[in-house]
Formats: C-alpha cells, sequence, structure tokens
C-alpha cells in the first residue's frame, strides 16, 4: 500500500528526515517510536503534505502512485488521513458542516454522488456511535474551546467519517488521560479492516497496549534504527532510548 | 507561496459576474449640476412646489460645504459638473403590471436573477425594483394595501402621500448633515418609500435592487421608512451594477423612523462593481444611512454584507432617543484588489436605558483597505445605558490593511461600555487542516470566511444569507497568500 523508499526532507534550512525506508501493507499497524526531536512527526507532515517542508530526496508510492507528486487535498482523496497532534481551531464552522464538506468533495473526486444532508446526517450518527462521540460536540465550532480528550477524539470521528486506507495518527496520546485514551484507542480498533492501514506516531508506549502494532521501529536523527514487533516498544518503554543512541554511535 | 499566489492571480481575474450593460434607450439631462438641473429634475418627476423648493435650498446648502476628507480612504477628485444627474429609462406609456414593463428591462432582472414574474410566483417578496433613478415595476401592493402599508416608489409617494413625505423627510437625516446627504436631497431621482401602520406587523420582506444602468449616470436614491407604533417591518436592500471604466457616483440616504415599540429590520448586500483587479473603475459608495428610534422601546437594526464598490464609505447608524430603545449593526465588508472600505456605525444614546450592539467583521484581502469607523456616544440623559461593541479584522496575504477607528463619548456614568477587538489572519495551519480533509483551498477559504463572519450573516433573512455567502467566497477565492 505504502512504499517509502530513501525519504529525505528538510525544513528551511534545517535537513530532519536522512533516508527513511518503510514498507505498509494492508491490514498493518505500524508504530514509529522515538525521542523527541527524531523527525516522528515530520514524517507524517511530508506524508500529508505539508508545504513548509521540502522534500530533498527518495520516493513514496501510494496504492501504485507518485504520492509526493499528489497536492495535499488530493492525497486525502486518494485514502491519506492525518490525525493531526495539534488540531487546529476553525471559528464559526461546525465539525458537522466541516465534515459535509470534505466527504462530498471526496465523493465527487472519486466520481460518486454527494450525500444530501439526510444521508450524510444517517452516515454520521453511525459514526458516533462506533467512536463515542456525542452530537452536542459536533454541532459546535471544530475544535474551538475543546479539551485535549474532545479535540483527539474529534480527529477520530473525522478518521471513521472518511475511511480512509491509510491513517496516520500523529501523536494522538499526547494530553490524554487515560479514560480518554481508552476511548479514542477503540475507535481506532473498531476503525481496523483488512484493507486499511495505520501508522501510529508516537512517544510512549501506552498508547500501544491499547493499539497493538504489528511492527515497531525506530527512529533517530532521521533514520529508522531499528525495526521490530510489540516487544521492542516494551523494551523501550523499559530501558529508556539512550541504548539505541549508543549503539547507532557505535556504528 | 508561489501555488498560492497562482490561484490568486487566476481568480482576482476573473470578471465581474454582472459586468453587463442593458440597451435601453435613456431620457438624460446634460453633465453637471445647477438650479436649472434641479428644476429639470424636479420638473420631469412632476414634483410639487415645495419639494422643488426643498431641493434647491439643500443645493444652496452644498454648494457652501466641502467633501469630507476625514476618512481612511483615497481617490482622485471627483468633477462634480462631469456628472449626469438624471437618467431614466424611456417607456411610452407608465407600466400597469409587469406586462406592462419593457421587456430589456425585465430581461435584466432576469439576469440579476431576481425576475419579477419568478419573484412573484414563487418566493412571496415584494420587489420595487429601481433601474437608474426610475421604479419601473411595484408588486404586491396590494396585498400590502390590504394591511395599510404604503410600499412604492419615492416618486409616487411623493404624489400620493405628501403629507407624510414632507413631514418626515429630512427628520433622519437633515439636509446639511454632510456634503453628501446635501448633494443628494438636491438631486435624488427616486427611491423607495414605506409606511406601516400602528400594530401592523409586515407580513413578508420588503425588498429592492438598485442597479446603475446608464454610463455616467449618479445614483442617487432616497429611502424612507416610517414604523409606527407597535409595528414590524424587514427590509431588503441588495444591489449589484454593472463593469464600467469610469467611476461612478453613488450618494444615497436612507432614513428610518421608529415610533414606540416599531421594531425595524434592515439588511444590505452590496455588491456594487469594485473596479478591476488594477483599481480602475469601479462605483463610489457615499451613503448616509441613519434610524431614529423615536418612541420608546422602539428597534432598529442594520445587517450589512459589503463586497462592492471601489470606495465605501458608510456609516448605518442609530439614535436612540426614546427611553428603553435599541440599536443594532451587524457589519461585514470584505475588500479585495485595491479596493477601500471605511464603513461603521454611530449609536447615539439619549434615552434612558438605551442599549445598542455592534458587530463588525472587516476582511482584507489583496492591495485592500479596510476600516471600522466608529462611534459610541452616551448622553448626559442617557441613565443606565449600555454598549456592546466587537470589532474583527481578518486579513488574508500581506499586502492589505484593516484599521480600526472606535470613538466612545460617555457623559453619564451609570453607562457600561464594552469593546473587543481582534485581529487574525488566515492561518496556513487552518487551510492546510481542511486541504488534508480532502478539501481545496477555495472552498476551504470560503467555508473559514464563511464561520468567521457568520455571527452576521446569521442575522440576514434566509434567502439573503445564500446569497451572501456565495458573494463572500467569490469576493475572496484565492486571496490567501
Amino acid at each position: 500500500m505504502l512504499t517509502i523508499k530513501n525519504l529525505q526532507a528538510k525544513i528551511g534550512e534545517k535537513q530532519i528526515l536522512n533516508g527513511i525506508n518503510l514498507e505498509v501493507k494492508p491490514g498493518e499497524v505500524h508504530a514509529i517510536m522515538g525521542p523527541n526531536g527524531s523527525g516522528k512527526s515530520t514524517l507524517a507532515s511530508v506524508l500529508a503534505g505539508r508545504e513548509e517542508y521540502e522534500v530533498t530526496g527518495g520516493e513514496v508510492s501510494f496504492e501504485g502512485k507518485d504520492l509526493l507528486e499528489m497536492a495535499p487535498e488530493d492525497r486525502a482523496r486518494e485514502g491519506v488521513f492525518l490525525a493531526f497532534q495539534y488540531p487546529v481551531e476553525i471559528p464559526g464552522v461546525s465539525t458537522i458542516n466541516f465534515m459535509k464538506t470534505a466527504v462530498n468533495q471526496i465523493r465527487e473526486y472519486r466520481g460518486q454522488p454527494t450525500l444530501d444532508a439526510v444521508s450524510f446526517l444517517g452516515v454520521m450518527k453511525e459514526k458516533m456511535k462506533l467512536v463515542e462521540i456525542d452530537q452536542a460536540l459536533l454541532n459546535r465550532a471544530l475544535n474551538e474551546g475543546f479539551s485535549g480528550g474532545e479535540k483527539k477524539r474529534n480527529e477520530i470521528f473525522q478518521m471513521a467519517m472518511l475511511e480512509p486506507k491509510l491513517a496516520v495518527l500523529d501523536e494522538t496520546d499526547s494530553g490524554l488521560d487515560i479514560d480518554a485514551l481508552k476511548i479514542v484507542s477503540n475507535g481506532v480498533n473498531k476503525l481496523r479492516n483488512k484493507s486499511n492501514a495505520v501508522i501510529v506516531v508516537t512517544h510512549y508506549q501506552r498508547l500501544l497496549d491499547y493499539i497493538v502494532p504489528d511492527f515497531v521501529h525506530v527512529l533517530y536523527k532521521g533514520k529508522i534504527v531499528k525495526s521490530g514487533t510489540k516487544e521492542l516498544a516494551l523494551e523501550l518503554e523499559a530501558k529508556g532510548y539512550d541504548w539505541i543512541k549508543e549503539e547507532v554511535s557505535v556504528l | 507561496m508561489s501555488k498560492d499566489n497562482q490561484v490568486l492571480e487566476e481568480l482576482t481575474s476573473k470578471e465581474y459576474e454582472h459586468g453587463w450593460t442593458t440597451d435601453i434607450e435613456t431620457d438624460s439631462a446634460p453633465k453637471g449640476l445647477n438650479e436649472d438641473i434641479i428644476r429639470f429634475i424636479s420638473a420631469k418627476k412632476n414634483e410639487p412646489a415645495w419639494l422643488l423648493e426643498w431641493r434647491l435650498k439643500a443645493y444652496q446648502q452644498w454648494t457652501k460645504m466641502k467633501e469630507p476628507t476625514w476618512a481612511n480612504v483615497k481617490f482622485p477628485e471627483i468633477n462634480y459638473q462631469d456628472v449626469i444627474y438624471y437618467s431614466a429609462p424611456k417607456q411610452k406609456v407608465t407600466p400597469k403590471n409587469l406586462e406592462d414593463v419593457d421587456p430589456e428591462l425585465i430581461k435584466t432582472f432576469e439576469k440579476l436573477g431576481i425576475s419579477l414574474t419568478e419573484q412573484k410566483r414563487l418566493t412571496g417578496i415584494a420587489v420595487d425594483a429601481v433601474i437608474d433613478s426610475v421604479s419601473v415595476a411595484t408588486t404586491f401592493k396590494e396585498t400590502l394595501g390590504e394591511l395599510g402599508i404604503i410600499f412604492c416608489s419615492f416618486s409616487e409617494a411623493v404624489q400620493k402621500h405628501p403629507d407624510l413625505v414632507k413631514k418626515y423627510m429630512g427628520s433622519v437625516v437633515p439636509v446639511n448633515d454632510n456634503y453628501f446627504s446635501a448633494l443628494n436631497s438636491a438631486v435624488f431621482t427616486d427611491g423607495s418609500f414605506c409606511y406601516i401602520p400602528k400594530g401592523v406587523r409586515c407580513p413578508m420582506e420588503l425588498s429592492t435592487y438598485f442597479r446603475i444602468n446608464a454610463a455616467n449616470t449618479g445614483q442617487f436614491e432616497r429611502t424612507l421608512i416610517i414604523a409606527d407604533e407597535g409595528s414590524y417591518v424587514s427590509y431588503l436592500e441588495g444591489c449589484t451594477a454593472p463593469q464600467r471604466d469610469e467611476n461612478q457616483l453613488h450618494a444615497a440616504v436612507v432614513e428610518i423612523y421608529a415610533m414606540k415599540d416599531a421594531q425595524v429590520k434592515y439588511s444590505t448586500v452590496q455588491n456594487w462593481y469594485p473596479g478591476d483587479k488594477e483599481g480602475k473603475g469601479g462605483i463610489y459608495n457615499f451613503v448616509t444611512k441613519r434610524g431614529l428610534c423615536y418612541g420608546d422601546s422602539s428597534k432598529i437594526s442594520w445587517t450589512q454584507v459589503e463586497t462592492g464598490s471601489a470606495i465605501t464609505w458608510k456609516y448605518p447608524s442609530c439614535i436612540l432617543r426614546g427611553d428603553n430603545s435599541m440599536g443594532e449593526f451587524y457589519s461585514v465588508a470584505v475588500t479585495n484588489n485595491y479596493q477601500q472600505a471605511d464603513t461603521g456605525t454611530k449609536m447615539i444614546h439619549i434615552g434612558k436605558n438605551t442599549k445598542s450592539r455592534i458587530v463588525s467583521k472587516g476582511i482584507s484581502a489583496g492591495h485592500s483597505q479596510n476600516s471600522y469607523r466608529g462611534q459610541v456616544h452616551i448622553m448626559k440623559r442617557a441613565e443606565g445605558a449600555r454598549n456592546f461593541s466587537q470589532c474583527d479584522s481578518l486579513l488574508m496575504g500581506d499586502k492589505c490593511g484593516a484599521h480600526t477607528f472606535p470613538y466612545i463619548d460617555v457623559e453619564n456614568s451609570t453607562a457600561r461600555i464594552e469593546h473587543e477587538a481582534t485581529t487574525s489572519k488566515i492561518g496556513e495551519d487552518q487551510i492546510f487542516y481542511c486541504l488534508q480533509r480532502g478539501i481545496d483551498e477555495e472552498s476551504a477559504v470560503a467555508l473559514i470566511v464563511n464561520g468567521y463572519a457568520k455571527e452576521v450573516l446569521n442575522q440576514l433573512p434566509m434567502e439573503f444569507a445564500v446569497e451572501a455567502q456565495k458573494l463572500l467566497a467569490l469576493t475572496l477565492e484565492g486571496s490567501v497568500g
């Protein structure tokens, strides 16, 4: 589904990604871990097409198409979803209105008929149940005055609405208490199936107790320096990142 | 942000949608302004002597006045002798119903999307259509007549209801109030008149569409709305104008007179031709709009969505004379390219426990300049007066300007005044968030701007709100840089 080859990227004059290689297949969950400043969020942003980041080398193919050639909105329409670490506030625009615009633009892109208000509401109610979100929240202006947990839950609700092939969760666990973490993880797990994939970007292991990864990759200085299964995450939790850093410096 | 710039260029080069003219023979006065021209206008309109005298007096006062220079706008000097002050579409017979109206005029309205027949049949809105200076058709007059509501062209009111006109014309906006109101008083050609009798709630939205049609024609409208005790009316005004190379002058006067317990809601969507992307052409819009809450517990509410004109100079105001009376001003002013807007309101609190609310949302894009200018004046007698003002500015790109000039004048210590102001920029982050959800940039801007202006748009009657939303999106498409 997603093949990243030797991806390099910089912001301003600062080189951040120094040759990432990653292969994600349908049905898989990959966790990207690593110390602060290792390039985790940059990787998520580059995949989503954020303009501040300049790709300086490598390639990314998504479902056989060149992802880096696509405009950000087309990446979304092709099925790439980014759950933001810091969801943005848009005053005066309700989540419902926002999602209706998004769903219908994506449907148009895919040559599907757009949904009228009634059918949209039908789909929405179904997804609301799935991710345990209250309609009162969706009537409010997008993310405005939301608590950290509400923002993240709202991201997962949007993911449910857009049914992406590939979801990238950027530090979705940050700022969540254990209850909120469970609800958010539950939502993600319910949305998983054989044909979609999830990349979980996180600093801590605890999220991975709930969203269990098939693979864990450790990012350090813009490179994946170690890959393994979920046991690697536990090891990191127990030992911290220092031993990884040492391993790298030995090489 | 080269991609944004590309979109910006592409979209700002879009031609003005309503840029066309109809071929109707006009019956015009020669260029220039003097007493003879005023006599010509008055004679053309078959006016009574008192009105001619009123006009001549206004003209005399105007000649002694100077064009105001305090507004934050720049434009080349206007040669008032180079303007045609009267232009009426030629019609052989006065139309009695729609079928008698010149088919060319009907076509004009159809292009504007306000076909009178359609309007009449489908929407139940009474439309008093103004093309250039003469009202060509008035609908629903009979329905309104049964309730005693008078809704007609100003000229007709002069003929049929001279007492009301004589009594109230100039009572809210005195002739010599300002340079442009004096000019209007001298040369106004037509407009709308509305009277709602005691205790009557007008069952439909009253609506006027203004349109400048002949080249070099100044448009001087005059609107007078009188709401008698306990009555209610919602009045809509919408404007579009065809494309012109030379600047056109528009100096309207709107007066609202609200008696005890009366409520008037006045909504405007203004889309005069703003000039091309180089700033050439466009309408100069110098308007004086004022409402007088004369009676106790009366209420006047202004809502405006200003997207057009090269220059906008406009301050719909309320004089809160009656005790417990209330004034409201809700405004969205959008400027793009080289447009300049200096707009806001005045709330003059005279009566006890008077309240006012100001919500102003400015949006500037391109090289435009957008100013909010407002005055809140609490007079000595205005015990317990309250005002709330909110002035927000939204900037798009880095070549435009937003300015706020609030004046607050309090002479009574029991007054409570709140003023909030914000300035923000459409964030790259907001746009990117939308893009990441599959929403294209144009729709993202439309979504964000409409969200920003929501509080004001919500004040508009339904059918107007939809039109206004489209206008906002159209005016600003791709202006993020």
